[in-house]
C-alpha cells in the first residue's frame, strides 16, 4: 500500500517537473521568428491559418494551454511547417522511432550481460590480472566518448575490413539480414559505454558486498564460497544493478545524436537535428518533451525499482 | 578469596609521580606532515595517476607551444593542399616511409606510370615512393595474347599534383618571374598546346606526346618525347626568367587570355612562392579547409581547456553557494531550492544549447551563449556535492562552539563548515573537467554551436570534417581522434589520482 502511495507521488510530481520544462521551453521556441513559409505553397494559406488557431497572436500561457489542451485531447503536436510540410508532427516522430529503438535496444540486449559478467569477473579475481585488466578498460572505455570508437569501428570494420556498409540502410524493413548487418557498427560504438558503464557499478557493488559481515556469517554456517556468493552477495549486489537496467532501458529511447549522425541512422537524433537546422519549431518542441520524459521516467523507475526491490531505500519517504 | 595485598599501605609510601615537573606531551619524532603534503604523497605513490599527469601536462603544452612551433596561422588556408596527408620534406627525402604524404593508388596501368614518371622527370620532383603489388593479366589483342601489368603504388600526393593551369595578371605574372629569378626555383613551365596532345585531355601534367588513347608514345630510348608550344604568337606577356633544361629560348611559357595570361606552373614551388619560399609542412596533414592540422588541434585544445576550465569555475562558484544555502539552512529553504535544481536536472542538454544558441547568440556572442548553456545546468553536481559536505558538519561541536562564540551565519558556512568540504568539492572539479570537454565536442561536432569564426577550429569541428572523408583522408580524423581520447583518459586518469589522494575514505569506489 505503501509503494502505490509513494509511485503516484513520484508520479504527479514528475508530471509536474515535466509540465515546468515544457511550459519554459514552449515559451522560449515560441519567442523565436518564425521562419518564412515558401511563397505560392499551397500549405502555406493553411499553415498561416492554423498559426492563428493557435493563438500566435495571443500571450504566451495562453499559446500554452492551447498547445497542452490539444496534446492531451487529441495527441496534436501541430505540424511540421519546414522538413514535412503540413504533415502531422507525430506522425513523422512515429516514423523515426523504431530505428532508434531498435539500434539502441541491440545494443542492450547483449551489452547487460556482459557487463554484469565481466564486473562479476573482475570482483571474484580482485587484485589478480584478471581484475586489473578489466578495470584499465572500463576506465579507458568510460573515459574515452563514444563518438572516437565509432570513428575506429568504422574506419576498420566498414571502410578497411568491409564487413559492414558504411552507414545504415535506409527504408523501415528493420528486420531484414542486410538492415541487421548495417546496424552492427552503430549497435556496437554504443556498446563499449553501456558495458563499461555495468562492469564498474557491478565491480563496485559486488566487492563492497564480499567484504560485508553477513557473509562471513554465512560462510560460518556452512556455505561453500559459491554458495555464498550467489545466493547472498549476487542478491544484494543486484538491488543496485537491477533498477539501473531498468533505467538503461528508459535511457536507450533517447539514443545517441552523434552515433546516429556518424551511421546515418534515420532516428529521432537526426530528425532533432534536422528541426534545429531548418528551423522547424513544432518537431523540435516534439523533441524537446521526447527527451525531457525520457530522462524524467527513467529517473522515476530508478527510484521506483529501488523502492520495490529494497524496502531499506524507499527514497522520499522518511525525511 | 579477597586480595589483602594492597589494603594498609603506610600513606608515607606514596609520592606523586611528577610533583615539581611540567606535565607536556611529548614533542613529534618525526616532521610534522600537512594534509596538502600528505595528499601529495599519497598522489605521487598512485604510479598510473602520475603518468596520466605528465601526459596531461605534455598535452597542455602541446596546446600552448604546437600554434606557434607550426609554420602556419589558424587563418592560413591552402585550397589546393586540401586533406592531405603528413608531409615534411626534410624527413621524406630520408625516404622513411613516414611524412611522405604518402597516398596509394592500385590498379595502375603502364600509361598511368608514364603519366607519373612525366611529373617526375618535367618537375625534378618524384612522386612514385613504391611500387607495393604488381600484377600481370593476359589479355587476347587482335588475336594476340598480350600481357598487361597493373600496380599498386604509394606516391606523395605533393608532388603527385604536378601540374596545374593558371591565369594571373601581367603584373603577378612579372613578379613570379622576378622571385623565380631571386630564388632559381622554377614556377612557370613551358605551355603544351591542346592540339599537340590530340585534344584528348586537358590533363595540365601531359607534356609529351600520346596516342589517341591517351597513352605515352616512347622514342627509340624508352623515353618521353616533349611536345613544348613553340608558338611565341600565342604568349600572352613576354617570359624572361628561368627556362628548362633542354629549352633554347624557343618555347611558350604562357598564353595570353583577356587581360591576362594563363600558364601552367608547378603548383609544389607556386606554393613556395605564395609562402615566401616555405615548403609545404604539415606535421599531421591539412584538413579540409586547408588548415595545418598540427596547429589546428593545438588551437581546438586551447580552446577546450580553458572554456572547461572557465566553466569549472563558475560552476564550482555557484554551486558552492548554492549547496551551502541548501545545506545550511535546510528545512524549507533546502526543499525548495532542491526543487529549483530538480527542474534544472532535467532539461535535456541539447535543446538548453539550442535555444541559447538562437536566442543570445546574436546578443551576446556564441562563446557566452555556450558557457550560459553550461552553467544552466552544470552547477547542479556541485551543489548536492556541497549540500552533503553540510549535512556532515554543520550538527559537530566545533560549529556549535562557534555560534556559542556568537559567528555570524555566514562566518559559520564559509570559515567554519566550508574549508572542511573543500578537499572534496575541489577534486570533483578535476573530473568535471573532462565532462565539459566531452560534451563541448559533441557541439560542436554536431554543428550546433559553430565556433570556426571565434577560435579558428575546435576538437569537433576538426573530428565533424575528417569524419567526412574518412575514406579518402584518414589522417585527418585520426589525430584528433587520438587526442581527445588520450585527452579524456588522461584527465580522468589524473581526477581520480586526486580523489583518492585527497579523500583515502574513498579510494577504490569509481563514480
Amino acid at each position: 500500500m505503501y509503494m502505490v502511495k509513494y509511485t503516484i507521488q513520484r508520479l504527479v510530481y514528475m508530471l509536474m517537473v515535466f509540465l515546468i520544462i515544457t511550459l519554459m521551453c514552449f515559451v522560449l521556441i515560441r519567442m523565436l521568428p518564425l521562419p518564412a513559409l515558401p511563397p505560392n505553397d499551397p500549405h502555406t494559406e493553411i499553415i498561416a491559418l492554423r498559426r492563428e488557431a493557435l493563438g500566435y497572436n495571443k500571450p504566451y500561457l495562453e499559446q500554452f494551454w492551447i498547445f497542452i489542451k490539444n496534446v492531451f485531447t487529441g495527441f496534436n503536436w501541430g505540424v511540421s511547417e519546414q522538413l514535412y510540410i503540413g504533415r502531422q508532427v507525430w506522425d513523422v516522430f512515429l516514423e523515426k522511432l523504431p530505428a532508434t529503438m531498435i539500434v539502441n535496444l541491440y545494443s542492450i540486449l547483449w551489452t547487460i550481460p556482459i557487463g554484469i559478467g565481466l564486473g562479476i569477473l573482475a570482483a571474484l579475481m580482485k587484485n589478480t590480472w584478471v581484475d586489473y585488466t578489466i578495470s584499465t578498460l572500463t576506465m579507458v572505455v568510460i573515459s574515452v566518448p563514444s563518438f572516437v570508437y565509432a570513428f575506429l569501428i568504422q574506419y576498420i570494420f566498414c571502410f578497411k575490413l568491409r564487413w559492414f556498409p558504411f552507414v545504415m540502410n535506409g527504408g523501415t524493413d528493420y528486420f531484414t539480414w542486410s538492415m541487421f548487418l548495417s546496424m552492427i557498427p552503430a549497435v556496437l560504438s554504443l556498446s563499449f559505454g553501456v558495458i563499461a558503464g555495468f562492469c564498474r557499478t557491478t565491480r563496485a557493488e559486488l566487492t563492497e558486498v564480499l567484504t560485508s559481515e553477513f557473509m562471513l556469517l554465512a560462510r560460518t554456517k556452512g556455505l561453500t564460497k559459491a554458495q555464498a556468493t550467489v545466493r547472498h552477495a549476487l542478491r544484494n549486489c543486484f538491488v543496485v544493478i537491477v533498477p539501473g537496467i531498468f533505467g538503461e532501458f528508459i535511457g536507450i529511447l533517447g539514443g545517441s545524436l552523434i552515433i546516429e549522425r556518424i551511421f546515418s541512422i534515420p532516428g529521432v537524433g537526426a530528425l532533432t537535428l534536422n528541426a534545429i537546422n531548418a528551423r522547424d519549431y513544432n518537431v523540435f518542441m516534439l523533441s524537446t518533451c521526447f527527451y525531457t520524459a525520457i530522462g524524467l521516467m527513467a529517473g522515476l523507475v530508478v527510484d521506483i525499482s529501488y523502492g520495490f526491490i529494497d524496502p531499506r531505500i524507499r527514497m522520499g519517504s522518511k525525511k | 578469596m579477597k586480595d589483602m595485598r594492597y589494603e594498609h599501605i603506610p600513606a608515607e609510601k606514596f609520592r606523586f609521580v611528577q610533583e615539581n615537573e611540567k606535565l607536556s606531551d611529548k614533542e613529534l619524532q618525526t616532521k610534522a606532515r600537512g594534509f596538502f603534503a600528505d595528499a601529495m604523497l599519497r598522489f605521487s605513490k598512485n604510479k598510473s595517476s602520475v603518468i596520466a599527469t605528465w601526459i596531461l601536462a605534455f598535452m597542455i603544452l602541446y596546446a600552448i607551444v604546437a600554434p606557434m612551433l607550426s609554420p602556419y596561422d589558424i587563418q592560413d588556408k591552402d585550397n589546393i593542399y586540401v586533406n592531405y596527408p603528413p608531409f615534411v620534406r626534410s624527413i621524406a627525402d630520408k625516404d622513411l616511409g613516414i611524412f611522405q604524404g604518402t597516398r596509394s593508388y592500385s590498379s595502375q596501368s603502364d600509361a598511368s606510370m608514364a603519366y607519373w614518371k612525366g611529373i617526375a622527370q618535367e618537375t625534378g620532383l618524384d612522386p612514385l615512393l613504391r611500387i607495393t603489388g604488381t600484377h600481370e593479366t593476359k589479355v587476347m589483342n587482335r588475336g594476340q595474347e598480350v600481357t598487361r601489368s597493373t600496380y599498386d603504388i604509394e606516391v606523395n600526393a605533393y608532388y603527385a599534383l604536378g601540374i596545374l593551369y593558371r591565369t594571373f595578371t601581367y603584373a603577378e605574372f612579372e613578379r613570379i618571374q622576378a622571385w623565380q629569378d631571386e630564388t632559381g626555383i622554377q614556377v612557370i613551365f613551358p605551355w603544351v598546346e591542346q592540339s599537340a596532345i590530340q585534344n584528348i585531355t586537358d590533363r595540365p601534367n601531359i607534356w609529351y606526346e600520346v596516342d589517341k588513347k591517351g597513352s605515352a608514345i616512347l622514342d627509340d630510348d624508352g623515353e618521353l618525347i616533349p611536345v613544348y608550344s613553340t608558338n611565341q604568337d600565342l604568349a600572352g606577356a613576354p617570359y624572361h626568367s628561368l627556362r628548362i633544361p633542354g629549352d633554347d629560348g624557343s618555347y611558350a611559357y604562357s598564353v595570353g587570355k583577356a587581360n591576362s595570361v594563363q600558364c601552367r606552373i608547378l603548383y609544389y614551388n607556386y606554393y613556395r612562392y605564395m609562402n615566401d619560399g616555405q615548403e609545404p609542412t604539415y606535421l599531421m596533414g591539412t584538413n579540409a579547409m586547408g588548415q595545418d592540422i598540427f596547429c589546428g588541434i593545438g588551437i581546438g585544445a586551447r580552446f577546450s581547456l580553458l572554456f572547461a576550465l572557465l566553466v569549472s569555475a563558475i560552476n564550482l562558484t555557484i554551486g558552492a553557494f548554492y549547496g551551502a544555502l541548501q545545506g545550511y539552512y535546510g528545512g524549507w529553504v533546502d526543499m525548495l531550492l532542491d526543487r529549483i535544481a530538480d527542474v534544472l536536472y532535467d532539461v535535456p542538454f541539447v535543446v538548453v544549447t539550442t535555444l541559447f544558441q538562437l536566442h543570445l547568440a546574436s546578443k551576446v556572442g556564441i562563446v557566452p551563449a555556450f558557457l550560459f548553456a553550461f552553467v544552466l545546468t552544470g552547477w547542479i553536481g556541485m551543489a548536492s556535492l556541497t549540500r552533503r559536505q553540510f549535512y556532515r558538519f554543520k550538527g559537530q561541536e566545533f560549529v556549535l562552539a562557534a555560534r556559542t562564540l556568537g559567528a555570524s551565519d555566514r562566518r559559520l558556512m564559509f570559515k567554519h563548515i566550508f574549508p572542511n568540504g573543500i578537499g572534496s568539492i575541489i577534486t570533483s572539479c578535476a573530473l568535471v573537467i573532462p565532462g565539459v570537454i566531452s560534451s563541448e565536442t559533441s557541439m560542436t561536432y554536431l554543428g550546433i554551436v559553430d565556433l570556426s569564426s571565434f577560435a579558428g577550429t575546435t576538437i569537433g569541428t576538426l573530428l565533424s570534417q575528417g569524419n567526412a572523408v574518412v575514406t579518402t583522408a584518414p589522417h585527418a580524423l585520426l589525430f584528433p581522434s587520438i587526442f581527445l581520447g588520450l585527452l579524456m583518459i588522461c584527465f580522468n586518469l589524473f581526477g581520480n589520482g586526486l580523489r583518492d589522494a585527497f579523500n583515502p575514505t574513498t579510494r577504490g569506489i569509481d563514480d
